[in-house]
C-alpha cells in the first residue's frame, strides 16, 4: 500500500487517491501550429524507470490535485505539493 | 538434436532418462550478427525462430538480461483468443490463433494449447449490443463467435451468481470456442529450442546497456559483458520498451504499468473454460494442476517494480467473489506482477523506428501472450524485408501522428484506461 503525504490531509492511504497523469508534460501555447509539440503533449511520454513526477487527485479527501514525486522502480514516495502551487 | 516423439520418450525411459541432450546451446557470442534481438521472452524467441525458418536469416542472437521467459512470458494468465474488432487488430490476432493451433506440431514441442473456449460476460443490454457487434465483425472476418443469452450461459456455467442478489446481473455472453489457454513456459522453451536448432545463438544473463552508433545509425549493442555488433537491432522488451528506446533518443506513446495475477490452491475441476467478467476487469481459468488462475486490473500508476499493491488484490478477489460466490473460501497460493507497455491507444507496435537500424516490437498492453506467434512471425517479416506484412501494417509509431489510433475500447489517449 502506497501512502501519500497530502499537504492538506497528511499521510493517507493510496485508496483515497486517483492517479491522474504524467506531470512533466505541459500543454503547448494555444496558438502553436506545429504538429510535433501537440503530438508530444497528447501521446509521447518519457516513461522513466526511477523518479517520476505525476498528478494525483485526492478524490476521497480534500479533493485537491497534487503533484507527487514517486519512484517507479521502488514505489518510494518523495515530495508532494498542491498542483496549483507548482509553478512551471 | 533429438526429435521429440513417443519413441524417443520410450527410448530415453529405458536408460532412466539420463541421456536427454540439452534443448538449446549456451554459446559464446560471435563479434557480429545480422540481427541482434534484445529480449528472450516469447516474442523475441518467436521472432528469431521465424527469421530463421521463414526468411533463412540464421546469423541471429537473442540477448536476454535474465533467463528465458523470466519476464512477462512467465507472468501472464496464459489466455489465447482472437476476439478483436478494430481493423489492424482483427486479422493479426486471428493469424496468431491459427499459428497457435499448429504450434506444437510446428515446434515439435508440446505447448499444451487447450482450446477450451472463452466467455466474455455481458451485464447490461448495452453490453449485449456491443458484444453482438463485435461478434458480427469477427464472423464477417471468418473468426468464430457465438452470442448466448442468460439461459444458455446459466446452462453452460451453472456456478456463476444468477441470484437476485448478484451485484452485476448476467445478461448473456459472447463466446469464442477456439480460444483457450497454452502453457506459457513451454512456449518460450519451444521457440528457444526451435530457434537454436536453426543456429540462433541464445545469450542469457547479458543486459543491454546502450547501443553502438555509426553516424546516426545503430550498428550494435553494448552489454554488461561486452559489445556485440549487428546489422539490425530488434527490441522485444515489452514493459521496458520506453527504457530501451530512450537510450536511442526516442520517446514512445507508452507508459509502463504493473499488472497482477493470482493462483489459488488446487481445487477439483470447476472452470473448464476461460471466463471474463464484463463488469470489472477480471478473468479466470483453471490450470491443469487445479489452481484457479485469476487476473485483474492495473495498479493504475506507472511502475517498473514487478510487484503490485494490495488494493488491487482486494479488488480482484472481490470481483471473483461477485462472479463466483463458490470460490470465497479458496486460499491464494501465489501472487505476482509483471510490468507492461501500456500504449496510448491500447494496441501494439511491430515496426521500424525513426532510428535507422532499430526495430521495435512492444506496446502489448494486457494482451502480449496470445500474440506471441504472430508477433514473432510479423516482426521477422518486418526485419527481413524492411517493410511490414499486411497483418502488422497498422502497428506503426506514426499512427498517432496520422490520426489512425487503434483504440479497441474507445477510451482515448490514457494508458491506464485500456
Amino acid at each position: 500500500m502506497i501512502r501519500i503525504n497530502c499537504p492538506v490531509c497528511g499521510l493517507r492511504n493510496e485508496t483515497e487517491f486517483t492517479y491522474g497523469a504524467d506531470a512533466t508534460v505541459s500543454r503547448p501555447a494555444m496558438d502553436e501550429n506545429e504538429m510535433k509539440p501537440w503530438l508530444d503533449y497528447v501521446f509521447n511520454r518519457t516513461n522513466p524507470r526511477g523518479w517520476h513526477k505525476e498528478y494525483w487527485h485526492h478524490v476521497q479527501g480534500c479533493r485537491q490535485w497534487l503533484v507527487l514525486e514517486r519512484n517507479t522502480l521502488t514505489h518510494e514516495i518523495g515530495a508532494c505539493e498542491l498542483a496549483r502551487e507548482v509553478t512551471e | 538434436m533429438t526429435r521429440y516423439s513417443a519413441l524417443s520418450v520410450f527410448r530415453h525411459a529405458l536408460s532412466g532418462n539420463r541421456t536427454w541432450g540439452r534443448a538449446w546451446r549456451d554459446p559464446d557470442p560471435k563479434p557480429y550478427y545480422d540481427v541482434v534481438i534484445v529480449g528472450g521472452g516469447g516474442h523475441g524467441l518467436a521472432t528469431a525462430y521465424y527469421l530463421a525458418k521463414e526468411h533463412g536469416i540464421t546469423n541471429v542472437a537473442i540477448v536476454e538480461k535474465g533467463w528465458l521467459g523470466g519476464g512477462n512470458t512467465g507472468r501472464n494468465t496464459t489466455i489465447v483468443r482472437s476476439n478483436y474488432m478494430m481493423p489492424g487488430n482483427t486479422m493479426f490476432y486471428e493469424r496468431s490463433m491459427q499459428l497457435w493451433e499448429n504450434l506444437s506440431q510446428d515446434l515439435n514441442y508440446n505447448v499444451m494449447i487447450s482450446q477450451r473456449g472463452q466467455y466474455n460476460l455481458c451485464h447490461s443490454p448495452g453490453q449485449m449490443d456491443a458484444a453482438r457487434r463485435r461478434g458480427n465483425i469477427m464472423r464477417a472476418n471468418g473468426i468464430d463467435a457465438e452470442l448466448f443469452d442468460r439461459a444458455e450461459v446459466q446452462r453452460r456455467l451453472p456456478y456463476l451468481d444468477y441470484s437476485e442478489k448478484a451485484r452485476f446481473p448476467i445478461h448473456g455472453a459472447i463466446y469464442q470456442s477456439r480460444a483457450g489457454t497454452a502453457r506459457h513456459d513451454a512456449v518460450a522453451w519451444g521457440f528457444a529450442r526451435g530457434a537454436d536448432r536453426h543456429g540462433v545463438d541464445i545469450l542469457q544473463r547479458r543486459e543491454v546497456t546502450g547501443y553502438l552508433f555509426d553516424g546516426g545509425k545503430i550498428v550494435g549493442v553494448q552489454t554488461n559483458r561486452g559489445d556485440i555488433r549487428a546489422g539490425k537491432v530488434a527490441l522485444c522488451v515489452a514493459g521496458h520498451s520506453g527504457h530501451l528506446t530512450q537510450m536511442a533518443g526516442l520517446r514512445l506513446p507508452i507508459e509502463t504499468h504493473c499488472l497482477q495475477a493470482f493462483v489459488t490452491e488446487p481445487y477439483k475441476p470447476l472452470v473448464d473454460t476461460v471466463i471474463s467478467f464484463g463488469a470489472a476487469h477480471f478473468y479466470v481459468s483453471q490450470s491443469d494442476k487445479g489452481g484457479l488462475v485469476l487476473g485483474g486490473d492495473l495498479d493504475m500508476y506507472n511502475s517498473y517494480a514487478q510487484r503490485g499493491g494490495l488494493p488491487v488484490v482486494e479488488h480482484t478477489l472481490a470481483s471473483a467473489k461477485a462472479l463466483m460466490p463458490c470460490v470465497s473460501r479458496l486460499k491464494l497460493l501465489r501472487h505476482w506482477a509483471g510490468v507492461m507497455d501500456m500504449s496510448m491507444d491500447g494496441s501494439p507496435f511491430i515496426t521500424r523506428t525513426p532510428v535507422e537500424g532499430l526495430y521495435l516490437n512492444g506496446g502489448w498492453n494486457y494482451g502480449g501472450f496470445k500474440a506471441t506467434p504472430a508477433s514473432g512471425w510479423c516482426f521477422a517479416w518486418t526485419i527481413a524485408k524492411d517493410e511490414p506484412h499486411e497483418d502488422n501494417a497498422e502497428f506503426t509509431l506514426d499512427r498517432f501522428e496520422r490520426g489512425y489510433q487503434i483504440d479497441e475500447k474507445g477510451v482515448g489517449p490514457q494508458t491506464n484506461a485500456h
